[in-house]
């Protein structure tokens, strides 16, 4: 963290960059939250960067990058998959951005811990191996391993697509598959099982819209929700169109476009698995129209902005496997 | 407030048979803003569209549904009619209860039922139809056609003749395409030249035709009346406008051992040349791959001798940029390459040719003067054997096969049936000593005065005609050829032994073909075959809006059939520059650019590239000002198809006359 | 078919486009070639016009089962739409099943302006297909009415 902290001095000291996008604690000290920071002070002050900085910084860039001046931002290796896609669309303007790699071995998940039952956190430390959690009835202890929630236990990939410079060493894109395997799971049950699986999740759902504002690829200037003339009408209580359909919806937008990187059901209050519905998505690209990592590069066509000659017809959905 | 009139159609019998028609009305006349609704005997008489005319002013409409037949029959007229009572015509919706209800429900209740709801969905869609109009585009009175052959000669000659500018590029050095190698032309055996080369110097002499020889086209940009095209004016090395074509340079050349591809490799030419003495423009054009100078550094024989110092030796290839109107493309064709064919022995005999090759050989200008010779002996034209005895012709090689992985063709190619029988009957003329046989699958000679020609072939001639194909050439120690067939006829195995065997290969498209299809988002068959924009009823147009088809570029055809289309797509092309402007379909895509967010995936499915974004400033709410990349869609160009409406994540593309809240209440008032 | 007032009567709804499918339907009427009226046609210029939202719509406001027609591919009007069309359903249909909704009713069909049979044909079979199936409850209360 204070090689970080340094570089971005440096950086703010020589007019690379005036200001830079971070971390800092925020109401709780294991409740993590974005940050800008403008000086020195303001980083050694607060600027933090540990096993709990879960936030995606990718999706600030998109206001912060069109402000006048460069800024400084960290990207963990997930986030920078978030970055390029949002260069290939155009949001994030990349000459505004000066961008430091750093390393990440997975991040402590609290809802995780929390449905251990362990109650009345005050705080959580990490030493890379081995998380102690402080609570208002004693610290607790366990390996690192058992705090990551789905998203990181099941890593895609520790490798960085994008940067300017990077600190610490470059990992390895992982190619296991354990990321489908609660879609595999999911998809081996009957539907009348999926459904009421989905059913009991998605009826937790107070659309408070967290999901919606976390999401890197859910970055529209206007959610088509708001959008008068998409049809929809915009009160919930007036339509359960919206209700109903949201999350259908959402993912179908952020299809051939979702990273993976796991932010909606991180945010989620509900803790709905909501990135299991993306992943589904991935999954069945991967499939469909070979392997396809959105992000992995700037350039590439998104899948459902595309198409061969000699696609598989919709039909193969009736046609493949899993129980009837 | 909306002011809707709805219309119920009896259509005679058809509709009310099956339908309630009174029903229907009465209850639409209970729909919201409805303020009038009627049935009528005959909506699209002129009285039923009297009577909508009349109520759209009696009652002030602000919009009218038409509860008839399919809006792909009358819709146009209904337009039209409300138009002429002075409502936007874009504010007509058609429910379509005959073909989609009363003819297909025989049942009274739920036939009007079904119709009741179709009626409904269109009076909700009508309520949020948009009064339209549609936009209009300059045009610019220049056209470019790809391909000088008789297709692009053509074209040009009557696109000019009209009073317009025409360009012609062309790839080769000069104009004239394959028709210049043909010695003779079907059914009349007048030669080829005569009637083409004339046609030729019409294009250079015409003040409206520009030829762009020894060019192909780069790129193409912008839409119908307003293309931008790129050029590219290869480097010849010689300076056009200075070379007078006298050919000293040639006769000097001492590069001699360049395969002629005029007389298709039977002889060789220099490494500067001009293809032909006819040829138009006739300058000389130095081959890079064979010219010493170019190469080495060495010899600068032909600027030396040249007298109108043409010679550029440092020439380098040229864009030039132009605007055009309306595009022609007359790309023309090949034969296939029939190096898979081993069975015929292409390779392994010179004296296995192809029908152009003999073309070649027939003509007085090629590689023997006139004087049929087998190839083997064209440097010893005077031996015994040089004149070949016993011809057999091969017909259908590579066509109406399924043998693609040989490069086979599954269709037709058209002309082989008619020049092969001219061959063997000039042949059988000018040297009645020789014998020719046809191979054929089937005779195929449709056509003014065709299957007179072949008929004559056979029974003035003594032209031998055999059922059945040509398994195997082998070439025999003796120089003479063992050709192993089957008389299906008969049903025996034939051996003959030939002295020269002609293969009638398939005709394909140019390869120049695709890319140019890509560059100007035309669309193209299987076969790459350009197609039309309907095969029947619009047969020159391409799908593409300004690009018109000419020539083989479309589909096989012989020389009249390839002039009579040239014909026609020049009088398409003159009836797109006879106007001043251009009147569009209005119901396009639009993008509202507070909801934009410039992620480029409308741009990615758009077919027509109608769509380009532009960086524009908003002022935000607090009153700064942002920059934001926002798209827009020209609508010249867009064609409505509405991909782009669902990329677009924000809903911020949506479509004139098919709008997302269209549809969703069509869906609405369906699910009602 | 015999008609029965106490069976159950499906809602379709038919996405056809313009160019293809549309005509199609036209054609099957021209024809005279009978299908059930629960099938409500909404033209559109393409298939690719269709968005997911108008087939989740019609599926909460009740619909039994959407079913989209549009030219074979390679002959979409308007060169490629029909490819989106393709991409964008087989994933939006593989979700629904993922959903747990039954697959059936969703479909889509290829059918050219001269398939008029086709079309008649395609109709029997989805309207049966989805009465079989019965009312649509799932899409309706995915998340409401628990």
């Amino acid at each position: 963290m204070q090689e970080m902290i340094d570089r971005a001095k440096e950086l703010l000291a020589d007019g690379t960059v005036d200001r830079v996008v971070g971390w800092r604690s925020g109401e709780f000290s294991y409740d993590i939250t974005p940050g800008v920071f403008r000086s020195a002070e303001e980083l050694d002050e607060s600027f933090i960067y540990n096993d709990l900085c879960a936030p995606n910084l990718s999706k600030y860039l998109i206001k912060e990058s069109r402000k006048e001046g460069k800024l400084l931002v960290f990207l963990k290796p997930c986030d920078t998959y978030s970055f390029n896609q949002l260069l290939k669309e155009h949001r994030i303007l990349r000459e505004n951005v000066y961008v430091i790699a750093v390393p990440c071995t997975g991040k402590i998940d609290v809802d995780t811990i929390k449905d251990k039952g362990i109650k009345g956190i005050t705080s959580i430390e990490s030493d890379g191996e081995t998380v102690t959690i402080h609570t208002l009835y004693g610290d607790k202890t366990m390996p690192k391993a058992e705090t990551l929630g789905d998203k990181c236990r099941t890593c895609k990939s520790k490798k960085h697509v994008v940067y300017d410079e990077i600190i610490g060493e470059d990992g390895e894109v992982n190619n296991d598959g354990a990321r489908f395997e609660l879609v595999e799971k999911l998809e081996n049950m009957t539907p009348d099982e999926r459904f009421e699986f989905w059913r009991n999740e998605l009826s937790k759902c107070i659309r408070c819209n967290a999901c919606r504002n976390v999401c890197p690829a859910c970055s529209c200037e206007n959610c088509v929700f708001d959008n008068p003339n998409s049809g929809i009408q915009q009160r919930a209580a007036v339509n359960s169109f919206e209700e109903n359909m949201f999350h259908l919806i959402r993912s179908f937008h952020v299809a051939g476009r979702c990273t993976d990187c796991g932010e909606c059901t991180r945010v989620c209050p509900q803790n709905i698995p909501l990135h299991l519905i993306n992943r589904k998505y991935i999954k069945d690209i991967n499939e469909f129209y070979g392997d396809y990592q959105a992000g992995e590069d700037a350039m590439s066509r998104a899948p459902l902005n595309a198409y061969t000659f000699d696609d598989c017809e919709p039909g193969i959905v009736y046609s493949r496997g899993g129980k009837a | 407030m909306h002011r809707i009139g709805v219309f119920v159609c009896h259509c005679g019998t058809n509709i009310a048979a099956t339908v309630d028609v009174k029903a229907v009305a009465e209850e639409m006349g209970r729909q919201p803003n409805v303020v009038f609704a009627a049935d009528y005997p005959y909506m699209c008489s002129e009285a039923g569209q009297n009577l909508v005319q009349d109520t759209i002013r009696e009652q002030r409409l602000t919009g009218v549904v038409v509860c008839s037949c399919s809006p792909r029959m009358h819709e146009a007229t209904f337009r039209k009619a409300a138009a002429k009572a002075g409502l936007n015509p874009y504010m007509v919706e058609i429910a379509n209860i005959r073909e989609q209800c009363s003819w297909i429900h025989k049942d009274k209740v739920s036939g009007t039922e079904k119709a009741m709801i179709l009626a409904r969905a269109a009076v909700a869609k009508v309520q949020l139809n948009a009064p339209l109009t549609p936009g209009t585009s300059p045009v610019t009175k220049r056209a470019l056609v790809i391909g000088g052959g008789i297709a692009g000669i053509q074209t040009a000659l009557d696109i000019a003749d009209a009073g317009f500018d025409v360009d012609i590029v062309e790839k080769q050095p000069t104009i004239g395409g394959k028709m210049t190698q043909i010695d003779k032309t079907f059914p009349t055996l007048d030669c080829a030249s005569c009637i083409l080369t004339p046609k030729m110097v019409d294009c250079a002499q015409n003040e409206k035709i520009h030829i762009y020889a020894f060019s192909e086209v780069e790129s193409v940009s912008g839409f119908v009346g307003n293309f931008s095209v790129k050029i590219r004016k290869k480097a010849r090395f010689v300076d056009a406008s200075k070379c007078t074509g006298c050919g000293e340079c040639v006769e000097k050349c001492p590069m001699k051992k360049v395969p002629n591809e005029f007389n298709m490799g039977l002889d060789n030419r220099k490494a500067i040349y001009i293809p032909f003495a006819q040829a138009v423009p006739k300058v000389a054009t130095i081959d890079p791959n064979y010219c010493l100078m170019l190469k080495n550094g060495k010899c600068g024989m032909c600027s030396k001798v040249c007298g109108a110092n043409a010679i550029d030796y440092k020439q380098q290839d040229e864009i030039i940029e132009e605007k055009y109107g309306a595009i022609v493309a007359a790309t023309g064709y090949n034969p296939i390459n029939i190096d898979k064919f081993d069975e015929f022995a292409y390779h392994q005999s010179p004296d296995v040719i192809t029908s152009l090759e003999l073309e070649r050989l027939m003509n007085a200008a090629g590689p023997s003067n006139g004087t049929l010779v087998r190839p083997s002996y064209l440097n010893k034209q005077d031996d015994h054997n040089a004149h070949p005895k016993k011809i057999v012709f091969v017909q259908c090689v590579g066509s109406r096969s399924t043998c693609s992985e040989k490069g086979a063709k599954e269709y037709c190619s058209k002309i082989c049936c008619m020049y092969t029988a001219k061959h063997a009957m000039l042949i059988r003329d000018k040297y009645p000593d020789t014998e020719v046989y046809v191979f054929y699958i089937d005779v195929r000679t449709p056509g003014k005065l065709f299957d007179e020609f072949y008929r004559r072939a056979v029974e003035q001639y003594g032209v031998h005609y055999i059922k059945g194909m040509v398994g195997k050439v082998a070439p025999k120690a003796d120089g003479t050829l063992d050709v192993q067939a089957s008389d299906l006829i008969s049903n025996e195995q034939l051996h003959i032994n030939a002295d020269l065997v002609v293969l009638a290969t398939s005709i394909e498209p140019d390869k120049t073909a695709r890319s140019l299809a890509t560059m100007l988002t035309a669309s193209m068959d299987t076969n790459d075959f350009f197609t039309e924009a309907h095969p029947k009823l619009r047969p020159v147009e391409s799908p593409t809006a300004g690009v018109f088809l000419s020539g083989v570029c479309q589909g096989p055809k012989d020389i009249p059939e390839t002039v009579t289309q040239a014909g026609a797509a020049a009088a398409k092309v003159i009836g797109l520059l006879a106007k001043d402007k251009l009147v569009g379909n209005p119901c396009i895509a639009h993008s509202d650019e507070l909801m934009c967010n410039g992620c480029s995936s409308c741009e990615k499915v758009c077919p027509y590239g109608a769509i380009s974004y532009e960086d524009k400033e908003f002022r935000q709410p607090d009153r700064t000002v942002a920059i934001r990349r926002v798209a827009s869609v020209n609508p010249a160009v867009c064609q409505g198809c509405g991909a782009c409406t669902v990329a677009c994540p924000s809903g911020a593309m949506d479509l004139y006359g098919f709008s997302n809240n269209q549809i969703m209440a069509e869906v609405d008032a369906i699910c009602r | 078919m015999q008609v029965n007032d106490t069976q159950f009567k499906p809602l379709i709804v038919a996405f056809c486009c313009n160019w293809c499918s549309y005509a199609g339907a036209d054609l099957a009427g021209t024809n005279r070639l009978n299908y059930p009226a629960d099938v409500k046609i909404i033209r559109v210029p393409c298939s690719c016009r269709v968005n997911p939202m108008f087939i989740l719509r019609a599926f909460q406001r009740g619909a039994d089962g959407v079913i989209l027609c549009g030219c074979h591919p390679g002959d979409c009007h308007y060169t490629s739409g029909n490819y989106f069309t393709r991409r964008r359903m087989t994933l939006l249909f593989s979700m629904l099943d993922f959903m747990g909704i039954e697959k059936e009713r969703t479909r889509v069909e290829w059918v050219s302006a001269a398939e008029g049979a086709k079309f008649a044909k395609t109709m029997n079979e989805f309207v049966e297909a989805v009465t079989k199936l019965g009312e649509n409850k799932r899409l309706e209360d995915l998340r409401c009415k628990k």
